[in-house]
């Protein structure tokens, strides 16, 4: 039985931001896992001997491990300062159990 | 007499003040933050909330270091650089899928989580599975599982931190074991969450430096990045490739740590915890940041403190004891003990965490909800739930203390199943009471059973399907069972949406 239409259900408009935020973190998850997956098996499947190397390291490592560690970190960054909303998390004054009042 | 110099190599450790004084100094430390925390909590106002939750006024620093304190164990100081050892650079790249477990876990339970747990005062995982399921068979399959999947963890916990406090002093087992496991009990029952969260942070940079000094130490002593890579080649090719000896990280094995080690991680009771314990908004933006640089941190300096480790001391059969033995050959002995409680700080701040939400379950879940519900509510009663807190705290870490001596079978098999048997009980059942209206009780109860169940299943008789670690079709198991039986059944009633999604 449904007894909840949307019409009549009040979305508390924090949700709507929180959600979409939590849509963002698992973008930036995704992105990371492609680079991650394009860097290291796209250069590291080649032969040893063919391998190249940046800063002592093999280009493969570099890039998914260690460059990806730095950009997607700077990536978390730029997330939270131009995507993230600042909002407050308390219940409303004498809303004892968030629940509405003429309940 | 002739081995007499070999001896005493073996033996500068053995008790050297120089290794042992800075472990003893980081203590007291933690012992001074304990009490602090004892005296917050002797003004507060709400006992509970408090004691297991630390009144919710974690910031951004203390929230990002308990995180990433809480979910680095034993395993990333001692196991997994002891298999990057053997695997090479490989590992490194299977090691680095959590670098997103900070902005994952925080992100995806997300700010909704922070908002229903206040609206309901939520303490415990269970609280929010509580209101959101309305079900005594929830909860308690919740709380159980959670006990009995704890206590195995924290046992092994305590038995790799003994381990590594006897291989670096040269104190025996028994002695790591009681000044180690006698420190973490008495914290954590004198300061409750408060003290956890704070020694997590200490910890937390404790590992930052420890880490930091012993790579350092391993690329001066290998003559520089260039030279040790070439020196791994010429050991074995294989352990400069994402492949590793043998082919041995295939594809399927390592896609499937994506589900086990990051996005299955939001499903970890005690780190979930924490994700509703933060202050503000801001706390958590900064959290994310600042938890997925350090995690990314300790992950690739750990590991690659493994991997380097071969070119250094080429010849250990026992990936295990790459570490320590890196401790002794690479850094001077004060560095050493400083070193060692990075890895000592990592056990100390995961079995810290486990052991305040066990107890929280066992007083909030089960007793208040369930056995003797009127108690906390009158006044006169709040001292018997302090000392009901206290005392089940104290003596949940006895019981762990004790059965770390000489472990049982059964607590070392069951710790086989604690990390992934946490994801199936716990990860649906948070996230689609988070975000799906249609979710109820009998989804909730089918997943969690029969993830639970077919996990067990799928370790012992399965191990690994088609090349992929058995949490996958475990988490699929669990998610359809969850799919099916809430379609089938009633819809949760009106009040429960109103607090999960209402105004």
């Amino acid at each position: 039985m449904m007894r909840i239409r949307k019409g009549i259900l009040l979305q508390d408009p924090r949700f709507a931001i929180a959600n979409r935020e939590a849509l963002y973190t698992l973008v930036l998850a995704f992105l990371y896992f492609a680079w991650w997956y394009l860097t290291a098996y796209g250069l590291g499947s080649s032969p040893v001997e063919e391998y190249s190397y940046i800063a002592g390291f093999p280009s493969w490592f570099f890039l998914s491990c260690i460059a990806g560690f730095i950009v997607f970190s700077i990536l978390a960054l730029l997330m939270v300062v131009f995507l993230f909303r600042d909002m407050p998390l308390e219940k409303p004054a004498g809303d004892g159990k968030g629940r509405m009042d003429h309940d | 007499m002739r081995s007499q110099p070999e001896m005493e190599r073996e033996e500068w450790t053995m008790t050297d003040y120089r290794v042992v004084a800075p472990l003893f100094i980081y203590l007291a430390l933690v012992y001074l933050m304990a009490f602090y925390s004892n005296r917050v909590l002797s003004r507060t106002g709400n006992f509970l909330e408090e004691y297991f939750i630390g009144s919710r006024g974690m910031g951004g620093f203390v929230l990002a270091m308990t995180l990433v304190a809480t979910y680095t164990s034993a395993s990333s100081f001692v196991g997994g650089p002891g298999v990057a050892y053997k695997m090479g650079l490989g590992w490194i790249l299977l090691a680095m899928i959590q670098l997103p477990a900070a902005w994952l876990t925080l992100g995806v339970l997300g700010k909704k989580f922070a908002i229903v747990a206040r609206r309901i005062n939520a303490v415990t995982i269970n609280d929010i599975l509580h209101e959101r399921y309305r079900s005594r068979a929830v909860v308690i399959f919740g709380s159980l599982s959670l006990l009995v999947f704890f206590i195995a963890a924290m046992v092994a916990q305590f038995i790799g931190g003994a381990r590594l406090f006897e291989g670096v002093t040269g104190l025996s087992y028994n002695t790591g074991l009681i000044i180690f496991a006698v420190t973490v009990i008495i914290y954590t029952t004198i300061g409750g969450f408060r003290a956890v969260a704070l020694t997590d942070a200490v910890q937390g940079c404790v590992m930052m430096v420890g880490t930091f000094a012993l790579l350092l130490g391993i690329i001066k002593i290998g003559g520089g990045v260039s030279n040790i890579v070439t020196d791994l080649k010429a050991i074995d090719p294989a352990l400069v490739t994402p492949f590793g000896p043998k082919d041995f990280i295939s594809r399927p094995f390592i896609l499937s740590f994506w589900i086990l080690v990051c996005f299955g991680v939001i499903g970890l009771p005690h780190t979930a915890v924490r994700c509703f314990g933060y202050r503000d908004s801001r706390s958590m933006h900064m959290a994310i940041v600042l938890g997925t640089v350090v995690v990314g941190f300790l992950m690739l300096g750990m590991h690659l403190c493994g991997a380097f480790g071969r070119a250094i001391i080429p010849d250990l059969t026992v990936g295990d004891r790459i570490m320590p033995a890196l401790i002794l050959k690479v850094l001077p002995p004060y560095m050493a003990g400083v070193f060692l409680a990075g890895p000592l700080a990592a056990i100390m701040s995961t079995i810290d965490s486990q052991l305040i939400l066990a107890s929280a379950t066992i007083v909030k879940d089960l007793y208040l909800n369930y056995i003797n519900p009127g108690a906390g509510k009158k006044g006169n009663e709040t001292s018997r739930i302090h000392r009901l807190s206290f005392w089940t705290t104290a003596i949940v870490g006895i019981i762990v203390f004790a059965a770390s001596f000489n472990p049982p079978d059964l607590i070392v098999w069951i710790n086989l199943f604690a990390f992934g048997g946490m994801q199936a009980a716990f990860l649906w059942p948070l996230v689609l009471g988070l975000y799906w209206k249609g979710a109820n009780a009998a989804g909730a109860l089918a997943s969690m059973t029969g993830g639970v169940a077919s996990y067990f299943y799928l370790v012992i008789y399965v191990k690994r399907l088609w090349g992929m670690h058995v949490i996958v079709p475990t988490l699929l198991i669990a998610l359809v069972l969850f799919l099916i039986f809430s379609i089938a059944t009633e819809e949760p009633e009106d009040d429960v949406i109103r607090i999960f999604w209402g105004e």
